[in-house]
Order: C-alpha cells, then structure tokens, then sequence
C-alpha cells in the first residue's frame, strides 16, 4: 500500500510528548484561511511512499525518541484521508518499535472510516477550530457536523486525546464560540489535555508562493493577555460542561 | 578508613598541604590523575545546593562590565601597553578593586591593558598598534626587526615557492605562521598540588636524565628546552611574589588552589598570544580542596562559589593584542580558555563534581559569556541531574558546548582536556602542533580547473589537465581531485612542519612546557574546511548534471545544475558516504608524510569562523554555491539544505569517522525555543535526550544555541542592549555584538531548527 506524503521532520517536539517522528501526509480536505501549510492540500502532490519507506526513515532515531518518551505524530494535511495506510504504519510502529503513535487531526472523517486506525493510535490530537457552524463553514470550507460527531465517538471509545484550539483574534476568541467550545471539552470523557495555540504568520508566504490569496492579513497573533483570557473563558466553561456530561 | 586524619599525619609525615587527602603514588612523583582518582567526590545530586553572587562578586562585575563597555566603545582595545615585552615577570602587579578581589592577577598592571608579544611576530605586534590608534615603541620595533628574529620571520626564510603561493590562493589558511600556535594546555593544576619548588626539582632531574652518551640533536634541543622551562617556572614564583603570594610549597587550601592555579595559568598567558590558550580540566580538581575546606569548617558554600566566580572573572578578561584581519578569521576575539566539565572516569565513577556545577553556575552570577569555553564532555553515563542542568544552562544561555566523552575517553583516558574547540589532548602528557586548515573545496576546483586557481587563474595546484567536458562525468572528476589531494597533503604537511621547527625555535612555550612531562605526545593537528561543500558538489555530480560554466581562460568560474542531486545532512547514505569517504582519504594521505618532531598526523573539520573567509575566497562550486557565499561552518550541512530536521541532520554529521578526525568534528546546532518543547522543563527533557542520542550514535561535538532568529536581528540593530548575548560558533563562544556584521549575518542565515 502506499501513501502520499508531504515530508518528513525527525525532530518534532510539538505535536505530543517528548521528541517525535513527524509525518505530513499530502492532501486536505478543508482549506481553512489560517492554514500554515496550504502546500499539503492538494491531493494530487506530494510524493508516493511504502510504509516501509517510512519506517527506514525513523528506525535511525529510535533512541531520541524512546529517551525522550517520545514516538511518532502523523500530520498533514488530513492524515485521516488515508486512514489504511497511516493504520498499517501505526501498527508496524507498535509491533516493531513498540513506539508510541499519535494522530494530528482536523476531526473531518467518517467514524467507520477511522475505525481501523483507531487501533493502533495511542492519542489523538483533534483541532476543534470552531464551535459555530456559520463560522466553521466560513473558515474552512466546511461545516463542523462531522467533526463533533467524530470527537463524540473518540470519547464514547475513551480514546485518550488532546484538544488544541487555534486562537484568531476576531474570528475563533468569541467568548460565547470559547465558551461553547469549553462546555462541549467538558462533556468528552477522555481528554487529557486542551491546548491553546496562538495564531500566527509563520505560514503566509507559502499561500503567496502557492499564488493563493491569504485573506486573514489583517490579523495579528494574539497578546499573551488575550490568550489568557480566552484559556480562562474556556476552562470555566470546561467545568460547567464535565457537570453535565 | 579506620584511620583518622592525625594518624595519617603522624605516621607518614605529610605536609600540611596535603593533610586530608587520600595517599597515592600522586605523592612519590608529579602525578595529578593519581590524586584526582583518590580524592575526588562524585556528585549526583542537582543544582539547588549553589549559592548566589556574593555583594563583592556583584560589585566586581559591575565594574568589570563597565571597563567591558569602555572596550567596546573605544573601537574593541582598551588600552595598550606599547613599551613593554610581555614575560612572566614584565609587569607590576594589577588589580581591578584589591579591596574586593578574592583570586588576583592581571596580565598587565590594568584590567584590559593589552601586553604586546612580539616573539611570534612583530609585524601582527605593530599593526595591531596602528589599528587601534596606537603606535609600538620604536625600539622594540627595532628590536624585533634587526637583532631578535622571530617566529613569523623564520617561517618566510623557510618557506618553499610552492608555499608562499598556496598561502597567498587561500587553498591553506589560517596559518600560525604570524602569530602565536597556542592550542597548548598546561597542567596548572601540579602547580597548586605541589608547589613551585617541588615541580622544578623534577625538571632538574629530567635534565640529569639527559646527561646520556650521544649529544644528538635531540637530546640537545630538550635539554635546552628543559633548562628554559626551570627557568621560566622561577620566574612564576617571582611573578606570584609580586603579589605577595609564596608558590614555592603546596596549596593549603581551597582559596590557595585556585591562585596558586590561577598564577600558573596567568605565567602562560603573559608568555604566550597562542591562538588558543586553554585551562585544561580543572574544576573537578579544585573540587578536592574545596571540599575538604568545607568538611573543615573554613569555607561556607557562598565563599566557594565566590571564589569560583572570581577566577571565572578573570577567565572572562584574558585579553591579546591581534590585529583585524586575525578577527576575520577568529572573530570576536577569542581566547579559548577552554575548561572541560563532566566526564566520566575509567573507574566507571564520573567525574561530576559540585565544581562542575559551580562552574555552570557562573554565567548565573555573573550572565552569560563566551569565555571561559565552558565544554560539558557528555557521556550517556554521566549523573542524570547534571544532564538536566546542563540543558537547562543551554536553553537558558547558549553558552556551553557538548562533546562526546564515550568518544574520546577510550582515545585519550580520563584525564584530557580540550584545546581551543575540539581538540582532546591528555593533560601534561601530549600537546598539538596547531595546523589551521586545508581548503578541500578550492581543491576540488583544482581538479576541475588543472591546479590554476579560480579566483587568481594562476598555476597553483599540480600542472594536471584542466577537465573539458560539458558535462562533468563523476569519474573524471574523482580522480584529478584524487591527485590534486596528494599534493595538497604533501604540501600542507611540509608547510606545517617549517612553521612548528620555527616556532619551537622563536617562541617556545617555556611555562607551558614545564607543566608537562618530559616525553611527550605529539599530535601534527591538519584540518579541513569545506566538507560539505565538496560533499555535495560530488553528489551533484554523480547524481544530477553539472555543466561549467568556463571563461575565456578555459576556467569553470560558475556550474548550471539539472536535476536533484542528495545532499548532506538529511541521512542519506549515497551523499554521506562521499562525506565520510572524504574525510578517510584526506587522513590516509596525511598520514603519509613525514613530520616534525615524530607528530602523529591527526585531523579536525573545524573551520572556527573562517568558514566566512574561506567562502570569499573559493569560486563558485558544482553544488550550487555561488562565489564568494560562505562555507557551512565545521562539518554542518550546507545552510537550508538539511530538510528532514534536526535528528536527520545530526546523524549525517555523527558519520564523519572519529577515528579519521581525531582533532574533532565540529557541529554547531541552532534551534528556536519553541522547536525544543512548550514548556521548561519538556525543552530540558527534550536537549537532554537529543544529546544522549547524539552521543549514542557516534557524534563527537556540538554546540547548542537555543534562541529566534528575530532577537540576533534586533541586537544587529541595538547593540547596546545586548552585551551579553553569547551565541556558540565553531567550537568556541561569542559575544554576538563583538562579531563582523558579516559574522552576524552569516550565523542568521544559517539552519535554525524548528522554524516553518
């Protein structure tokens, strides 16, 4: 089988514990106006590889990753778009390197779809980029259904996941969108962590060199007073919600 | 032990000095390994044990920092001394506030007053006076000129045709062959163990020694060098005297150690403007006395500090009159002291002490500085604490640099050092005939070209034909760099041998010396510059197509590549291998030459910061380099060309063999905060384990600069408000403002981890 890829980063220390193996597979299926890399939507790009070809690439670093208790994060792009390939990955990472395997996700897949992969995933980290439908639809193509759907089901599974929230001043710090996001947190069962990340820019000039127009130009990265804030509103929420869950 | 100190006293009749100290053969002769493997203690524990600065260490900082500014404003000197020759003896004592100074000693009568030493040359004495605005003395110009010949005057009588024209092209840079070989590390520490008096009566019987049947030139050449070396350790105690210190017996206690230490160390600087002048490994050491002064009660752990940062300080002010274009070449001005911290033992105990984290501790009390070159010789080994400490220092300062103890020790044993960046050397029992660098680059531009030079298109290399072809066929191309390497060998070695003959002639390092044994290693230390360079143009070559571009004179003077090619520093083996391959040839060739005094040939892939100079002077190369754009420093990936990240550019580096490159492979790693975790302590777990791993797979060094991009470009523009930013380059440390904008500019071009 093979999968379309992006690139490689063999020193990832964002995207889960410790130091990770980052893949970015090739192809999206939501264009959302902040992207940082609108190069890996295109479905058609990239490049073709085996699961072997990935697994030659990490086996030279497997002991930063295991003193690091780090592993491996699958990204894109949307790696759940091929979801039997980054499944046979996860699996010849558990049963060869026993190394711990995470999922980057926007969330925009079919339950059944991810079924397979969900076997060999350790911990999924899922953006939630917006809890108003208008608003998900506005900034990034698509309505977020499938997305609440699918971190309902993680949670019924008690798939252990991350929640990451990407702050736009003016489109995603709302206080009732943070507040709606906080509550609905709070409802799933097996969140081990909620992260804020800050919008940034670091991405725009890929949409320039892609001859893309970016149209959040008029948005800078919020002030580390406004993410509190928004941390605040959220937690807050996030308490009222595991109340009702 | 059952016995108490008194007993041991008593029975043994130990000095005083030594009162406390476990016995060993360290006490029949001149053997500090001994003692440090009897007495030291190992220390496991973290750091919440240290102590801050003491109001007298803040004190003294403040004014040292503002003499530093007055440096910086009167255009990088302070002042010069242009009537006096520096010797151990040339100047009245000097102090920066007597009152407050727990460890005393300048090199001239005033913080940062420059001494001028001509011995290596005093063309580099005079012109770095003229530079500065001052002018030397007449009659020492006089001096040096007409009746005292010197290093760099000795060399140019010697010097071969060939030579001067290969100095001239830049195909070999960096020559000591103007200025003082440095790269000589003392055993200060025997001056403290023993004292003065005890370490001359062993020199005065190496030289009874020597009183052997056949006068050769051998034996000829050390006694003189024996004579000088008790001469010049005389002259130390005269020089300690003028402090009013007494160097003839052992140090008593720990305030002792580290001055007796200090002065030793202090008679080699004012002797020598060696290029590097290193301190050896000596915190664990002094680590011995100051403990026992704690066990006694005399010295709380403030005052051990105190002491610390005080001779830090004076670390921190070595200074050496060089002229401008010696910075292009080393900028920042350098000194190199050099200390190595950590390490384990071959007992299998490590070597980590509470020094080591005193010493760690100082660019805390008194902020981050490039000197001493504080290098953490890390083994997978060492105590887990220290690694997080030694991480957390790094992401906090980017002031220290790592290398591969599990590496070295089986080279080197438990008791070596590193001179200027990475180079490992036993202390007191070897020493380096310091070799700057060969340019394989130029060389392979050479092959290219028939040996004339594409910059001058002169005839320099060998007379071989130039290549023809439109496209340059692999084969070709690898076997005219193959003869174009054996001449370059021949005259590199040759070359080295005529500057190390004349230095040993004109400007012997008496004090150094004398802290060493009588025999001796020596190493003949060649370098390269360019690996990545040349390892990339073979890749292109052999993978893509390579057309030159040729100007009228039939010289390739730009190259137009088709197709991708691999490239160093992403892990693949089919571009790694030419690296490697390159790195085993250049050695086996060097190995084939003759050298001066029996040196054994070794090699680093080190190019401090000449990567800059060595850029402007090479022509475009097959790899897609432009003319006159700089090397990657050391044996980095080309700039922007590692795309698979850190890990996979590390583990290209840690393939170049160490076996091959003895002297050390330098690596220089620049990452930004947020690529090494999101919190403290993730980034502390994450340096920790990258440079476990590094040290796992074979690499030998690295140097850790944890910063963005953005915060060197705002201290390009205010200077002011950053005096004590210190980034790490080739093997040593700087103070970013003191570089070349050049300099600057070249280090913020280069790969940062971690940014989109």
């Amino acid at each position: 089988m093979k999968g379309r890829i992006h690139s490689i980063e063999t020193f990832g220390t964002v995207d889960g514990p410790g130091i990770r193996f980052v893949l970015f597979m090739q192809g999206c299926a939501l264009q959302c106006r902040f992207c940082h890399n609108p190069d890996t939507w295109d479905t058609s790009g990239g490049r073709q590889v085996t699961v072997d070809d990935i697994l030659q690439e990490i086996e030279p670093y497997l002991p930063y990753y295991r003193a690091s208790g780090g592993g491996i994060t699958v990204t894109g792009g949307e790696p759940t778009l091929q979801a039997p390939f980054v499944a046979e990955l996860f699996k010849a990472c558990k049963e060869r390197y026993g190394l711990h395997t995470a999922l980057d996700s926007s969330g925009f897949c079919e339950t059944s779809h991810a079924a397979e992969l969900m076997r060999y995933t350790d911990l999924v980290l899922l953006d939630l980029k917006q809890m108003n439908r208008e608003k998900h639809q506005w900034l990034t193509t698509q309505p977020n259904e499938r997305i609440i759907a699918f971190a309902q089901w993680l949670s019924v599974r008690r798939q252990p996941m991350w929640i990451r929230h990407v702050l736009i001043p003016g489109v995603t710090d709302h206080g009732a969108d943070l507040q709606a996001l906080g509550e609905f947190v709070g409802r799933l069962a097996s969140v081990e962590k909620l992260e804020l990340l800050p919008y940034h820019r670091m991405g725009v000039y890929k949409w320039q060199q892609l001859g893309r127009e970016y149209t959040l130009n008029d948005v800078q990265a919020p002030t580390e007073r406004e993410v509190a804030r928004a941390k605040g509103i959220i937690e807050d929420a996030r308490e009222r919600g595991s109340l009702l869950a | 032990m059952a016995m108490t100190e008194k007993q041991i006293t008593d029975r043994s009749g130990t000095p005083e000095a030594w009162r406390g100290f476990v016995a060993g053969s360290w006490r029949k002769g001149v053997d500090v390994p001994s003692f440090i493997e009897r007495n030291l203690t190992p220390y496991d524990g973290d750091e919440s044990f240290l102590a801050g600065p003491t109001e007298n260490t803040e004190a003294l900082w403040q004014q040292v920092s503002k003499l530093l500014k007055e440096e910086r404003e009167r255009g990088g000197v302070h002042d010069i001394d242009v009537n006096t020759v520096s010797s151990i003896t040339s100047h009245a004592p000097g102090y920066i506030d007597q009152s407050k100074e727990k460890i005393v000693g300048l090199q001239t009568d005033a913080p940062l007053k420059r001494a001028v030493q001509p011995f290596g040359g005093i063309r580099m004495a005079a012109d770095a006076c003229d530079a500065y605005g001052y002018k030397l003395a007449p009659e020492l110009e006089e001096l040096f000129t007409t009746i005292r010949k010197t290093h760099n005057q000795g060399v140019f009588d010697a010097y071969t045709t060939e030579m001067r024209a290969a100095r001239r092209a830049g195909i070999i840079t960096g020559l000591p062959d103007a200025y003082g070989r440095g790269r000589i590390i003392g055993d200060y520490r025997r001056v403290a163990l023993y004292g003065v008096d005890k370490l001359i009566a062993a020199k005065k019987e190496e030289l009874l020694q020597l009183e052997v049947d056949s006068m050769t030139e051998e034996v000829i050449l050390l006694r003189e060098e024996l004579s000088e070396q008790i001469r010049s350790l005389a002259e130390l105690k005269k020089m300690a005297a003028t402090y009013g210190y007494d160097l003839s017996a052992p140090a008593g206690n720990a305030k002792e150690a580290v001055q007796w230490l200090y002065f030793a160390y202090l008679a080699a600087i004012k002797e020598q403007n060696g290029a590097a002048m290193s301190l050896g490994r000596v915190s664990s050491f002094l680590d011995i006395y100051i403990d026992r002064d704690l066990r006694e009660g005399t010295l709380t752990e403030s005052e051990a500090q105190e002491l610390v940062d005080h001779f830090v300080m004076k670390l921190r002010i070595v200074k050496f009159l060089r002229t401008p274009d010696y910075n292009e070449l080393f900028s920042g001005d350098p000194t190199w002291v050099t200390e190595a911290l950590g390490g384990m033992g071959l007992n299998g105990k490590t070597r980590v002490t509470k020094n080591s984290f005193r010493f760690l501790h100082t660019l805390y009390n008194l902020g981050p500085a490039p000197e001493p070159n504080l290098t953490v010789l890390w083994s997978t080994q060492l105590p887990k604490a220290f690694k997080r400490y030694c991480a957390r220092v790094s992401a906090e300062t980017s002031s220290i640099q790592y290398e591969n103890d599990d590496l070295m020790r089986p080279h080197f044993g438990d008791d070596y050092g590193i001179a200027c960046c990475v180079s490992a050397m036993r202390i007191g029992k070897q020493m380096q005939f310091f070799g700057a660098r060969a340019n394989l680059a130029k060389a392979l531009l050479y092959a290219i070209n028939g040996g004339v030079d594409e910059k001058l298109g002169q005839q320099i290399g060998p007379a071989i034909a130039p290549i023809t072809a439109d496209v340059l066929d692999y084969e070709e191309v690898k076997a005219k760099f193959d003869i174009v390497q054996d001449w370059l060998a021949r005259l590199y070695m040759n070359t080295l041998n005529v500057i190390h003959y004349m230095h040993d002639k004109y400007c012997y390092e008496r004090i150094e010396m004398a802290l060493h044994d009588r025999d001796i290693v020596r190493t003949m230390a060649c370098g390269i510059a360019g690996l990545s360079v040349v390892a990339d143009s073979l890749s292109a070559i052999k993978y893509a197509k390579v057309r030159p571009i040729r100007n009228e004179q039939g010289v390739a003077v730009d190259f137009e590549i088709e197709g991708d090619y691999p490239q160093y520093g992403n892990n693949d083996d089919r571009v790694d291998d030419i690296a490697v391959g390159l790195a085993e040839n250049f050695m086996n060739r060097l190995r084939k030459h003759k050298t001066y005094r029996g040196a054994i040939p070794t090699m680093s892939v080190l190019t401090i910061t000449s990567n800059v100079v060595y850029g402007k002077k090479t022509g475009s190369t097959p790899d897609g380099r432009k003319a006159g754009e700089p090397f990657a420093p050391g044996a980095n990936p080309m700039h922007g060309r590692d795309r698979k990240g850190a890990l996979a550019s590390l583990a290209s580096v840690a393939k170049i063999p160490y076996t091959h490159s003895l002297d050390g492979i330098s690596n220089t790693f620049s990452i930004i905060p947020k690529a090494l975790g999101k919190a403290d302590e993730e980034r502390v777990t994450n340096l920790a384990a990258l440079l476990d791993g590094y040290a796992l797979s074979g690499g030998h060094h690295l140097n850790v600069n944890v910063f963005n991009r953005e915060q060197l470009l705002d201290a390009m523009e205010h200077p002011e408000q950053y005096p004590q930013l210190t980034i790490r380059v080739s093997g040593y440390a700087v103070n970013f403002i003191r570089l070349t904008r050049e300099q600057q500019l070249d280090v913020i071009s280069r790969t940062f981890h971690g940014e989109v």
